[in-house]
């Protein structure tokens, strides 16, 4: 059940630096934790975050265990043209995920 | 400490005016923030999935905003049952009964999410418990509940909740026990979690049994809760510290 909120401001002025946010739902969970029955969990994490708009890499992460469940990451941006924004993590255990979302010019 | 000692003279001076506090008012102005703001209020990723949950399964009798309210009225009384339910009860009734669908498991992403999108259409609103007369001997008994001493610590949630809200226990505050944000995303749950279970970490925390999930017990408690909390304002789905 992975799902990201991607907030973008509803409209950007050409030029603008503008903050894009994105909230990731994964439990990230650190490979150092004993679960209830005393044995270690087993490390299920993203370990990468890349943000695409319009074919231009614009942001990218490495995440690692330290990370909180659930992470949130913010980034500026100068926006100079109308276009989609593609983010897209990958993480253990063969955890891909993609969302969009589009950006428009006042 | 100085700003701290501020902070708390100007929380005397409100507490004058109106002696409740949510969890709301009593966190930190960042969590608050968190809470305040959509994109970054992490339950609103249950919220979604809870949106289209309802979309596929419960849109067929409820329209979404004729929900609004019913967090806020919660429990309320079931006549095939002859005894209140809680909206996480209701839910899974209304599954089984009309979608024809089996219960969701307690503390599922699924219910979670499912009563955080019902939830959150309260919002704003103030906890208006159910008027019926019938809930009254589950209230009652949900008050017992809340004074009787429990566990190897022998302390009744009114202990801590009632006679020392607002002083501190290793560190946090006690919150005064009002439930107007459930289901909540706790931070230091990493997760969503419903009152439910919050109630069963108190419980533990003063080395009592919990009540065993989906217990009547829980239900009375919350009839109990939504009582003394009545008037408050719904700020479904919270974050708490």
């Amino acid at each position: 059940m992975a799902r990201a909120l991607i907030r973008t401001p509803a409209l950007a002025r050409p030029g603008e630096i503008v903050e894009i946010r994105v909230l990731l739902q994964h439990p990230m969970e650190t490979g150092f934790r004993p679960g209830v029955d005393g044995q270690v969990l087993p490390r299920d994490i993203v370990t990468r975050m890349e943000v695409h708009f319009e074919g231009e890499r614009v942001f990218a992460a490495d995440l690692f265990p330290a990370v909180a469940a659930n992470p949130y990451i913010a980034f500026p941006m100068r926006v100079t043209v109308a276009g989609n924004l593609v983010v897209s993590f990958q993480g253990d255990n063969g955890f891909v995920h993609r969302e969009t979302a589009a950006i428009r010019l006042a | 400490m100085r700003g701290l000692l501020l902070l708390l003279a100007a929380a005397g001076a409100v507490a004058a005016a109106e002696p409740r506090r949510s969890g709301y008012q009593d966190m930190a102005a960042s969590t608050q923030v968190l809470q305040d703001d959509d994109a970054q209020n992490p339950a609103m990723l249950w919220v979604k999935d809870g949106e289209q949950r309802f979309a596929a399964d419960c849109a067929r009798c409820h329209e979404p905003a004729a929900l609004r309210g019913a967090a806020a009225r919660y429990p309320a009384w079931d006549t095939d049952l002859a005894k209140p339910v809680t909206l996480a009860a209701r839910i899974n009734l209304c599954r089984q009964r009309y979608v024809k669908a089996a219960p969701l498991a307690p503390e599922s992403d699924g219910l979670l999410a499912l009563e955080a999108y019902v939830a959150r259409q309260s919002r704003g609103l103030p906890v208006a418990p159910d008027a019926d007369p019938r809930l009254k001997p589950f209230r009652d008994d949900g008050e017992r509940l809340f004074r009787q001493r429990v566990g190897q610590l022998g302390l009744s949630c009114a202990m801590c909740h009632d006679d020392n809200a607002g002083k501190r226990l290793a560190g946090s505050l006690i919150p005064q026990g009002h439930p107007t944000g459930y289901p909540v995303y706790r931070l230091e749950w990493q997760g969503m979690g419903s009152l439910q279970r919050r109630l069963r970490g108190c419980l533990s925390g003063v080395r009592a049994e919990p009540f065993a999930w989906g217990s009547d017990d829980y239900m009375r408690l919350e009839l109990y809760l939504k009582h003394r909390a009545a008037g408050m304002v719904v700020d479904s789905p919270g974050v708490r510290p």
